[in-house]
This record gives C-alpha cells, structure tokens and sequence, in this order.
C-alpha cells in the first residue's frame, strides 16, 4: 500500500546533539539556513553552506540513504525547476548557445544558473526534512506555539493553531488505516481503485472519500466531547508538562547560525 | 463433504526485508465445505484478519495457495476476480462503508460492480434486504438515518446481494447488544440455509460460535492449532486460556462441577446441553 | 445515609429542545439515583435503553430536560461549576481512539492537568502515578496508534484519573475490545475502585462486566428497573427477559432446571457459586 510508504515529515526518534535541542532552535536556525541560502551567489558560499548541512546530517546521525530516500518524493521539482532554468536564463554577455533545437536555446549562464539553483532547492530541502527527521512533530508544534507566542497580542490564535496541528497529527496514522480498511471493505464488493481513465478513476474514489469523510466527523464530534470532559477550554491559563529551556548548546547553535547569515552576506558583499 | 475453499501452505509475511517484517500467517492449511458453517476464532494479531483477506483475493499470498472449488485462485485474472464475487467478505463494523445517497443504492454497489442488469440488480437488492429484515421503506431511505444495529445490517446486505457462495464475516456482532446480536445471527443463519452457503464467520466470542459453528478453527500466532467440532475444541481448556481465548462459562461450571467429584459429561458447552446433561444425571431425561 | 457523591432527582430528557413539546419521546423518563462515594456501580441495559444518555448526565455532557443532576452538591446546569464537576467526574467513552489527543502516551495522559493549569512538576507527578495505577508505566514514551485496543483503552483511563476525580464514568469502555482487552480494562476498574477508593459507573451491556459490579442497575426506556447487587437482580430472570436482557448463563441454566421441575436456587452467579448449586443439587435428588 502506497500511502503507509510516505516518509515525508516523518520523524526518526534519536539522541544525538541535534536531536535534543531545543525545538525552537532548531526551528530558527532552520530559518536562518534558509536567508543564508538565499544571500549565496558564489561557489565558495555554496560551499560553505554545503559543508554546514552535511556537518549538521553528520551530527544527528541520520543515514545518508535515507535522505536521498526522501529527495524522491520531490525530485519531480527540482527537475523541473533545473529546467526551466536551463532553458530562460537569457545568454550572457557575447555567450553563442551550446545547444540549440526548436525554440530552446541553451546557454552557459543557463548551465550555471541551472546547477546553482538545484544546488540551492536540494540544500532547501534537505535542511526541513533533517528538521522533521530529529525533532518529533509534538515538540515542533510546541517549538511553533511557543516563537509565535508574541503574536497572541494582535489576536493570532496561536494556541488553536497549534492544537489543531498537533490533532492533525495525532490522527494521520489512525486515517490511514482507515482509509486502507474502507478500501478493501468497497474492493471486497467489486470496487476497483486503478482501473479506467481520469473521471472513471475520480468516480470511483466517492465509495471511499464518503465514509472517510463521515467517520473523520463522527471522530472528531467524539474527540471534542472527550477533550472538554478533561477541561479543555482553550489556550487561557494553560500550563505545559514539558517546558522547553534553552541550553548552552542553543545559544551556541543560535550563535552559529547568525554567524552564518552574516558571514554569506559579507562573502557576497565583497563579490567572493 | 465437498471442500469448496481451502488453502495450501498458506503463509503471508507483511513489509519483507524492513524493521517492521511480521510473519503473520506460517503455512496454513484451511479447508472450508460446502454448506457448512465454520467458526474461527483467535485474538486480535493472532493472523484471523490476514487470512480471511487472503480467501477472496485482497491480499497475495507470500506464498502457499488458496483454491476456491479447486482452481488456484491467483491463477488467471478470471480466477481472481471469480473469487472476488464468490466470497463475500463483510468486515468488522461494515456500517463505516455505506457511502450511498439511499440503502437500496448501498446493496446494488456489489451487483452493480458484477455487471448485472437492472432487473436482476433489483432482484439481489430485494432478496438481500428480506434476509437481514430490512423492509422497502427502510431502502429508499437514506443509510446515515438508520440505527446502528440496521446499519450493520444494510451492510451485511450490500455483500450478500452479491450472493457469493462463501460468505465471510469478520465479527459481525461486534458491539451490539444482546437482542442485535440474535438477530444478526438468525440473518446468517437464514441465508445459510435458503442458499446452503459456507458460512465462516471470525469472532473472539467462545460463547457464540459455541451456539452457531459446526467446527471451529482456533488461529494462534499465524497458525492452527486446533480445528474441529466445538465438543474438540473446548476439551483443550487450558491451552485456549493460556492463548487469551478460554471456554465458554458453562464449559467451565462443569469442570468445576467435575472437580466438585459430580460425574457429568465434560464436554457440555451450551445451556441447553448443561440442562439435558444435569436432567440426564438426575435421571429425568432430557425436556 | 453517606453523602451521594452523584444524584439524580426525577431526571427527564428528551433530545427534542424544549421539552414543553407534546409527545416529544422521552430519553429519560424521571430517573432518581444515588451514588454512594467509593461504590462501583453497574448500569446495564439494551442499545435504546438510555443509559448512555444518563452517563452523559453525570458530569454535565447533557443538561436535563427536567429533573436535577448534582455532582457533590453541584447541580450540573450551573455554568459556573460546570470546571468543577468535569474535575470531579471523569468520563471513559467507547472508542479509544477518539479520545486520545496527543501522539505520546505520557503527553495525552498530561492533557486534563494541563488544561487544569497543573504545574510543570506536579503533572510529571500526577502523569506517572496515573500511568502506574493502570499498569502502563512503560509505555509513557509510546505512540498511541502502536498499542492494542485494551492498553489504549487504560491509556484513556489515566488521562481522566490524572484529573485526580472522584469519580470516574465509563460509557461502554469495553464495547469495541476483545476478551484479552476486555479484561485488562475491567482489571484496571476493580483495581482503581478497591485499591484507591475511586468511585466507578460502569455502562455495558456484557452481563459477565456487570457481575463483578458492586450495585447492578438495569435500565429500559428511560427508566430504571432494577436495583439491586448483581445476585439478586440476575435472579429476576423473567423480569430481565421482559427488557430484552438475558441473564448471565449460569443463573439461566440454573432458571432452566426450575422450569423442569426443579427446585433450584437463582444466586448462583460466579462459576463457582453455580457449580455449587449444580453439586448440591444432585446429591440432594440422589439421597
């Protein structure tokens, strides 16, 4: 079954350096990863910011393969994205194409742009799912509640928010088994899920999206009953068993991550 | 007796060669006969679910076979889909599935699915509602406004509709109280006899497949233990206990009572025999 | 008379909203209950019978039409205690699942305390004696959606004994488990209510779970029928069979012998008690 399979966002439990900072440092040094990405226009910061995620992937331990594993699932955009660069970024100065047919015209710049781009998405995307794969999705969650906390004083409803995420991930495994359950249940009575074109196909998915979507009500009125007869009423006056506290090692992390930020920003000041 | 489903050596390993590889079913070998009524009984992860998958084809073999009227039914793809429409497989709380606008759209769903024609989709849709005593209002009406023991029932319809000749039920009674669990129970067993159908019903409840089942099969850890007429079955008391199985309560009132030095027979497992057996001991004979 | 730590007063309800509506049919149909602190009692009944209505009386899920619920001298439709006497009562549902918020055991366990704005340190401290009271320490790092029907089940019990109520409410927490699970969870009920004094209300409708009950009260249309400890009221065979339940099959078989000709006593409801009326009963007719 394909949908068991997806290892997208998915956590690999640990205790490793990474694994047990602090969720919002990581979260902010993610961010902070990201800007640097973002700031990088030479090789040398290329390089640099390379050389810090594989530091990074070294340190939490999580197995090369299974991060190629999960580029899979993505790699639809970064070749598309690889393309497009290829083929519009408009030839530099005096540069004859290398490559020519129809309308396409590919120059050198273009092969340049092109490979910095992939460079850059596949960084990108490696930084967020070595985030998801150190740090369980609760304490994201938490780590999320608690860097948007300030923007409770223009009425974000970051608790609800957080609430509702951590449910929503509380309840993917539970949906998926049922999905995979009411698939066969409709297959045992002849349904079939793979078979005809588009619209056959969309038809087909109505003995399966109804239930789904009945049991996910019924679930979730369930759900709401139980949590305000163990006196849940909102956000207000809540306290946490687990608090998060900074450590040495955040501000270090913290620390670096600037540092960082600062450092691809001066590299590309002085045109390095 | 005819063997109408068997499996051979069947056996079914789940996410091979990862962390999470679970052996669930080790090479069964099941035969169920035409016309009979077969209980199986195991604790939830004992390999009960996996393997009624296997008898209409949702799930492949790892390896092993099942044969439905002797044909493999992986064989060819008429073989699958024969199989598919011959065993009726009703899953546990099948009320989650009904998904149609009206009940009677519900029960066509299976028919539809064979490719029937109107006049004998509405023939099935008829037959099957009068077996599980749903009446023509309750067809047109919508499935979400019925209670829970007719929802179950309309469920039970929809697979019966398709009139398979096996009929599979993962426990059907789960949840419902007494008085819906006789009736669910007299539904089987009417389309059992009107169709002389095998029936094989899965469930954890000793005290009901005690009254309903003419053999048992006991499924422990991917495997059969113990088959055999109910009587068999309960005689192996402490090895059912120590699978989180037991007997039923009367089975062990007499084994008390046997312990208490009375001579009565052992293998008693309904009231009605309990009764007729302290009758019998009294010399009165049976009511 | 002890303080009832939950009562009832000529409790009315009807799930049509006002109940100046004629002929609007009632749920519950003027129910008077007292619940003394410390008991355990079992409320039994078929689907319809309203017993899952009245549970969700008892800590203020539903209002009464008519009537007064109080909870510790609190009447249930006063907002603002409405905090206080969820507290007081804990409430177990059916479904495990859809009563676990959190994607570790040990933080959905923290849930109630949280809300209730525990601190840091004694959550940790209520999480972990909770989770020991109903045998699942070891499991507090766990993902939910891992364990089986019946350690779920417990798990959602500490999360409503980490409120540290008084009493706890149990809507059919057995309804969807099989008798390993089943068991665990009536363990753990017995348990809380004789090692730490928890007062229990046990909805079900297994006869065996409503047994081991302390006081056994039988509802049917609204009303409450019986009344009784679980011997004596399993003895009123006819009355039972008169609201659709059967009794327990050791007091039917031993109702069975009566209807023989026998002269047979009703209390034998454990195995045992029966296997001892069944011995005395044919060394009596054989002297």
């Amino acid at each position: 079954m394909a949908i068991k399979d997806i290892t997208l966002g998915q956590y690999f439990p640990g205790n490793t350096v990474v694994h047990r900072m602090d969720p919002r440092t990581k979260l902010l040094f993610t961010v902070l990863y990201i800007v640097a990405l973002f700031m990088a226009g030479s090789p040398l910061s290329y390089g640099i910011l390379f050389a810090v995620l594989a530091g990074c992937v070294l340190l939490s331990r999580i197995r090369l393969k299974v991060l190629l594993r999960s580029m899979r699932a993505v790699i639809f955009i970064v070749v598309l994205t690889g393309l497009l660069n290829l083929f519009y970024t408009p030839a530099g100065p005096g540069e004859s194409p290398l490559l020519s047919f129809w309308v396409f015209r590919v120059y050198p710049a273009g092969v340049w742009a092109a490979s910095l781009m992939v460079l850059r998405i596949i960084l990108l995307i490696c930084c967020t799912f070595l985030l998801t794969y150190t740090t369980s999705p609760i304490l994201i969650t938490d780590g999320l509640e608690s860097l948007l906390g300030p923007l409770k004083k223009i009425k974000l409803p970051v608790h609800e928010l957080a609430m509702m995420m951590s449910i929503a991930l509380r309840f993917i495994p539970t949906l998926i088994e049922e999905t995979d359950k009411i698939m066969s249940a409709q297959k045992a009575r002849g349904a079939s899920f793979d078979t005809g074109n588009l619209v056959q196909k969309a038809k087909a998915l109505v003995p399966l999206l109804v239930p789904l979507f009945i049991s996910s009500f019924r679930r979730a009125d369930e759900l709401a009953v139980a949590m305000e007869c163990r006196c849940y009423h909102g956000g207000e006056g809540r306290t946490k068993l687990r608090q998060l506290r900074y450590a040495g090692r955040d501000y270090l992390a913290l620390g670096f991550g600037l540092a960082l930020c600062a450092g691809i920003w001066a590299l590309g000041y002085l045109g390095l | 007796m005819e063997p109408i489903l068997e499996t051979r050596q069947l056996s079914h390993i789940y996410s091979p060669g990862t962390p999470f590889e679970h052996n669930a079913l080790r090479a069964v070998d099941l035969t169920a006969y035409r016309g009979e009524y077969l209980g199986v009984i195991g604790r939830t992860g004992s390999g009960k679910s996996t393997l009624i998958q296997h008898l209409n084809g949702l799930l492949k073999p790892t390896s092993g076979q099942v044969l439905l009227n002797g044909t493999d039914i992986w064989s060819s793809k008429e073989a699958t889909r024969a199989a598919r429409f011959q065993v009726g497989l009703v899953f546990q709380y099948p009320e989650y599935q009904l998904f149609e606008e009206t009940v009677y759209k519900d029960i066509a769903f299976g028919p539809k699915n064979m490719g029937l024609d109107e006049g004998e989709i509405d023939r099935r849709v008829r037959e099957a509602a009068a077996f599980v005593e749903l009446d023509d209002e309750i067809l047109e009406k919508s499935p979400f406004e019925l209670s829970g023991g007719q929802k179950r029932r309309a469920a039970i319809a929809g697979v019966i509709a398709m009139e398979p000749s096996v009929l599979i039920l993962d426990e059907p009674t789960a949840g419902l109280d007494p008085a819906g669990v006789e009736r669910i129970l007299g539904n089987i067993q009417a389309y059992h006899r009107a169709r002389n159908a095998t029936v094989i019903i899965v469930s954890h409840s000793m005290e009901e497949m005690a009254r309903t089942a003419d053999r048992l099969v006991v499924m422990h850890d991917g495997a059969i233990p113990f088959q055999g007429p109910p009587r068999e079955i309960f005689t192996h008391a402490q090895e059912l206990e120590e699978m989180g199985l037991g007997v039923p309560q009367i089975t062990r009132v007499f084994q008390r009572l046997r312990a208490l030095g009375a001579e009565v027979d052992p293998s008693v497992y309904t009231v009605a025999q309990a009764r007729d057996a302290i009758l019998a001991a009294l010399g009165k004979g049976a009511v | 008379m002890e303080k009832a730590i939950i009562q009832t007063e000529d409790l009315r309800f009807s799930y049509t909203d006002t109940d100046a509506q004629e002929g609007a049919p009632l749920v519950l149909d003027g129910i008077d209950l007292k619940i003394a602190p410390g008991s355990f009692v079992a409320v039994l009944g078929h689907n319809g019978s309203g017993k899952s209505t009245l549970a969700k009386h008892l800590n203020g899920i539903l209002l009464p039409s008519g009537g007064k619920v109080y909870v510790q001298g609190m009447d249930t439709a006063d907002e603002e205690k409405l905090l206080d006497i969820r507290r007081a009562v804990g409430m177990v549902f059916q479904n495990p699942d859809n009563q676990i918020v959190a994607n570790v055991v040990e933080e959905d366990v923290a849930f109630a305390p949280e809300n209730l704005g525990v601190p840091s340190a004694e959550i940790r401290r209520r999480v972990d004696e909770a989770l020991a009271m109903v045998g699942m320490s070891e499991y507090a790092a766990h993902a939910p959606h891992l364990l089986s029907g019946g350690q779920k089940q417990r798990v959602a019990i500490a999360g409503v004994i980490a409120m540290r109520p008084n009493c706890i409410v149990m809507d059919e927490p057995t309804a969807m488990l099989d008798p390993v699970g089943r068991r665990e969870v009536i363990e753990t009920v017995k348990s809380l209510n004789q090692n730490y004094g928890m007062t229990v209300v046990l909805i079900t409708h297994h006869m065996d779970e409503a047994a081991q009950a302390g006081r056994l009260v039988v509802m049917a249309q609204g009303r409450v029928v019986l009344d009784g400890p679980p011997r004596e009221v399993f003895a009123q065979v006819e009355r039972l069979k008169a609201v659709d339940l059967a009794a327990p099959d050791t007091v039917e078989l031993c109702w069975q012998l009566r209807q023989a000709g026998l002269e047979v006593p009703l209390d034998g409801l454990s195995d045992e008690a029966c296997a001892q009326v069944l011995y005395d009963l044919l060394r009596r007719q054989r002297a």
